[in-house]
């Protein structure tokens, strides 16, 4: 049996996802205990009674974990409350030390939220609700290939602050899904609530789709699709597991509501052991933690002091800097290049130039060696002074770009390395004439033919001239020297 | 009968070491000398489940030689027993469980730091009943405590063993922990004072936890003096426990210079029914005359939801430890038995580890907790719960000062003599209600029956343990020897 397309069974069913996404929070200490969260370690080393979960130990909320959880949440456009409570899930796990996970579940810190992915082909925006943001704890980590035999498990995760978005089910596609995903990472970026990486495991996607006929408004029997590693890896399994679907209804079948594992290597899902409805977690309030009762007044200034939005960012980039959409979007995909962007134009005062700038060379030597624009050897004031230099007359564009090279590989001053290396633009006419000389007398088969009219030959002779200079001339000025020259000496 | 001597009251001690009459050392040792002149051990009165001589005589030097050059601590050279389910370090802490066989904590309650900066001595951990679990202590996996007064009766429960180390008169001052009449009920058998705090006045830091919405640290003391100095040193605000409140402890000490004219002390019929040990209902009238003749004014009250206590306790409490026993899994510490798989190392850690009555509560817990009974049983008995602490707020802002009501409908009953669980929780029918309203209450020695022990229960509002200190001393006072006759 061949495998149908995925536009043949579009054509007849559509699809319906929701996410559920689990986003590390930013702190430097866990939830409930003051053990580092960083990532790494050596097994078992940022642990203490707490979050080990030792007899007589209690937690204590880290208030940082909630001024990221209620940023993100507002960033979302969720109305956060100004109470909510801890409650405990409970369920048997070797990495659940506690045998509980302390999370929020009747009266989450934020509900009712928004994010808009695009626009569709009228221009409407494609919304996608946010049902809930709540806070909770992270388990450690049950380690399966170390030992023969054995399970081992490493608690330094155990307790590390989450948030865990909620979102209705208003995707359609994969597609959707994916945009979703890289819409919200970008504005978890731009809140610097989270480092949003799914191979560090700090952000953890599990999703909620099921299968419809088209013009059904009814949902179907939804399925939960876990184990994914990458946003693409969510795009794909929604995909196979939907067409999984399509096909047992198409034969006339039930889909079960079960949780299905993706498996990446060999892009198949399969059903998890653990039975959908089998767990019944028993929440009730946390009793070791009061309600968590947040100030009007504090809601209203986390509010107000809001980093900027992607959204906020790209529409004043577009028109601050007059650049066009592909740019803008290009600039501000991540906040820190937007933040390098808009220093190196502040700085020069030509916004264009530092676009082209930010996206030609900037990102072509940060792709090469992998680096990031934070830890960038140019810094954007050493930017913004080789296009100064450029602007004045100082170098001319091939030049900076071997000055470039330099600031890249050493960290100094755009000035200085083209004093050092020669590279400050010649404007001698001596000097230029005298280079032009050789050239024409290096050249005279080019010198004849660009004299008998076949003017495209000029670069040639521009080339041959920059490279005498090592890129020293003006490639117009020497551009007119050529001309003048060829012309009026017959 | 091995209880009457009672043990040099803290206040004596202090002044002792201070003055250099005698050192910590010299206090340790008596206690130790007490403790085996009346078999505290295993095979006499069961108190102990762990001390270690040794190791108590080199921490007694310790902290002679730490507290020379600094201002001497209010429990100075003072040994006070720890129940074991209240974490120290050396000491295993095992809550007289199976469970935790072996176990050292390593790190210790801040109740047992706050004590050993005052300069006492942690002294040995005492039996209960196997995780606060019980009435008598005959749940604990080390046998049950006999009474120091009669030792074919019980101590009571769970901190038994700390109130028969008190009454025994080998510590002045003992640490005990509250769920539901842990520590008052034991007071009252034993003939001891035994303190129950305001929910938040004292850390829950390093209590194992039963059930976190009702626990609480209490304080058993000879005499009321004691037990106040000892409230004293480990009540206040904890960073490290988020229900513990940030209200400044007065010094309770001071309460005994409070006279109690004018005092409006309530006597609720709820606690006074028909069917009450007429003998214990003398005591309790005699000890309210004494109050009267003192200048109080004893009124009679409603506590009118007083029947629901003990249902709404017995959903509440095992609800929220069918959850923090979840802990004890065999993973990380404790006992671990080898079974088929995880599940099965699950099953037999958990069947082999816990005893009948934990493994019932555990049981009862997850089933109320249950998708489609959460709100038929633990949401209505929250409901009910607001109730009970609606009626003592409403008692109270009806101008009653504090209630006095008999702290156990009986004196100690015999070991073995209830084997009915249902039958066994009704002898907290009148402590439980402070637990779920979280207000403060004492028991204190008010006479005997038979020779046994009957204790008077005081109720006071949240945080107004100083009013029930000042009734207490003044109670004790009037009473003299009639308390232990
Ligand atoms: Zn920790």
């Amino acid at each position: 049996m061949t495998a149908p397309t995925m536009d043949a069974l579009l054509a007849n069913w559509e699809m319906v996802v929701g996410l559920e996404v689990h986003c590390q929070l930013k702190t430097n200490s866990k939830a409930f205990c003051g053990c580092s969260a960083a990532y790494g370690g050596q097994p078992n080393t940022n642990v203490c009674p707490v979050c080990l979960a030792l007899p007589g130990a209690l937690p204590v909320l880290n208030g940082r974990a909630v001024e990221l959880a209620t940023t993100a949440a507002l960033a979302l456009n969720c109305t956060v409350h100004p109470v909510s409570v801890f409650a405990r899930k409970n369920y048997f796990y070797p990495d659940l030390p506690k045998g509980y996970q302390i999370s929020q579940f009747d009266q989450p810190l934020a509900t009712g939220g928004h994010v808009d992915i695009g626009r569709r082909a009228d221009s409407s925006p494609i919304r996608i609700g946010v049902t809930r943001v709540h806070m909770e704890e992270d388990a450690g980590k049950s380690v399966h290939d170390r030992y023969p035999g054995v399970t081992a498990i490493d608690l330094n995760r155990s307790g590390v602050p989450l948030i865990e978005i909620v979102s209705e089910p208003d995707m359609r596609s994969a597609e959707e899904a994916g945009a979703y995903l890289r819409v919200l990472k970008q504005i978890l970026e731009y809140m610097d609530v989270s480092d949003d990486s799914m191979e560090e495991g700090s952000l953890r996607v599990d999703a909620n789709v099921s299968a419809r006929r088209r013009g059904e408004t009814a949902l179907g029997t939804k399925t939960e699709v876990k184990n994914m590693n990458s946003f693409s890896g969510v795009e794909r399994a929604l995909e196979v597991e939907w067409i999984r679907q399509v096909g047992v209804l198409e034969a006339g079948g039930t889909v079960q509501q079960q949780t299905m594992l993706w498996d990446g290597a060999a892009q198949q899902v399969r059903p998890s052991r653990t039975k959908e409805g089998s767990h019944d977690y028993r929440y009730f309030p946390e009793p070791d933690l009061p309600p968590l009762v947040l100030a009007i007044d504090w809601i209203a200034k986390m509010r107000h002091d809001l980093p900027e939005l992607p959204a906020d960012r790209r529409a004043r980039f577009a028109k601050d800097y007059g650049l066009g959409e592909y740019d803008v979007d290009l600039i501000t995909a991540n906040p820190r290049l937007a933040d390098y962007y808009e220093s190196v134009a502040r700085a020069h005062g030509d916004p264009k130039a530092a676009a082209n700038w930010v996206m030609g060379d900037v990102l072509a030597q940060l792709k090469t060696t992998g680096q990031d624009i934070t830890t960038f050897r140019v810094r954007p004031q050493d930017l913004a002074g080789l296009l100064n230099l450029m602007r004045d007359g100082v170098v001319t564009h091939t030049a900076a770009r071997q000055v470039f090279a330099r600031m890249v590989a050493t960290g100094d001053a755009p000035a200085q390395i083209a004093e050092r290396e020669g590279l400050v633009k010649v404007n001698d006419d001596g000097q230029l004439a005298g280079w032009l000389d050789e050239v024409i007398a290096e050249h005279p088969a080019e010198v004849e033919r660009f004299r008998a009219g076949e003017k495209k030959l000029q670069g040639v002779l521009i080339g041959a001239m920059m490279k005498k200079s090592r890129g020293r001339a003006d490639a117009k000025q020497i551009g007119a020297m050529i001309a003048k020259r060829l012309t009026s000496n017959e | 009968m091995t209880a009457g001597e009672r043990p040099r009251s803290a206040a004596d001690v202090r002044k002792e070491v201070r003055n250099g009459a005698r050192d910590t050392q010299a206090t340790v040792e008596q206690a130790l000398q007490r403790a085996f002149d009346v078999k505290a051990g295993m095979d006499g009165l069961n108190i102990f489940v762990s001390l270690d001589d040794a190791l108590l005589r080199e921490h007694a030097r310790g902290a002679a030689t730490q507290l020379a050059d600094t201002e001497p601590g209010s429990l100075l050279g003072v040994p006070v027993a720890i129940k074991d389910n209240i974490a120290s370090l050396h000491h295993p802490t095992t809550c007289g469980s199976r469970m935790l066989k072996g176990y050292i904590s390593p790190y210790e309650a801040t109740v047992v730091a706050r004590l050993r900066a005052a300069g006492a001595v942690p002294f040995g951990k005492t039996n209960m009943d196997e995780f606060a679990m019980g009435s008598s202590t005959e749940n604990s996996a080390y046998g049950p405590t006999l009474n120091p007064h009669q030792t074919d009766r019980t101590p009571g429960g769970s901190s038994g063993g700390s109130a028969a180390a008190v009454a025994a008169g080998i510590v002045p001052i003992a640490l005990g922990s509250e769920t539901g009449g842990s520590v008052r009920q034991p007071a009252a058998f034993c003939g001891v004072v035994g303190v129950k705090p305001t929910y938040g006045r004292v850390s829950r830091f390093g209590l194992v936890a039963f059930a976190s919405s009702l626990d609480q640290v209490g304080v058993f003391g000879a005499t009321v003096d004691d037990a106040a100095r000892g409230l004293r040193v480990i009540a206040g605000h904890d960073p490290l426990d988020s229900t513990s409140a940030d209200i400044p402890v007065p010094d309770y000490t001071l309460a005994g210079t409070h006279s109690v004219k004018g005092m409006v002390i309530g006597r609720p019929k709820e606690y006074f029914p028909e069917s009450l040990d007429p003998r214990v209902r003398a005591r309790c009238d005699a000890a309210l005359a004494h109050l009267a003749a003192l200048g109080a004014i004893v009124k009679d009250v409603s506590l009118p939801h007083t029947d629901l206590a003990v249902p709404v306790y017995y959903i509440v409490a095992p609800a929220e430890a069918s959850s923090n026993l979840a802990r004890f899994d065999g993973v990380r510490y404790g006992r671990r038995l080898p079974g088929d798989g995880l599940r099965g190392m699950y099953e037999a850690t958990r069947t082999g580890g816990f005893g009948p009555e934990v493994t019932r509560r555990i049981l009862l817990g997850t089933y109320v907790l249950s998708a489609g009974y959460y709100d038929a049983y633990y949401r209505k008995a929250q409901r009910v719960r607001t109730l009970i602490a609606d009626d003592f707020g409403s008692v109270f802002g009806s101008g009653v000062d504090l209630l006095f009501t008999p702290t156990t409908p009986t004196p100690a009953f015999r070991l073995g003599a209830i084997s009915d669980p249902y039958e066994m929780y009704m002898s907290d029918i009148f402590t439980v209600t402070a637990n779920l309203a979280g207000v403060p209450a004492m028991s204190q020695p008010i006479g005997r029956v038979d020779g046994l022990p009957v204790g008077g229960q005081l109720i006071a509002p949240h945080f107004e343990e100083d009013r029930m200190f000042a009734a207490a001393y003044a109670l004790e006072r009037a009473l003299g020897d009639e308390a232990h006759r």
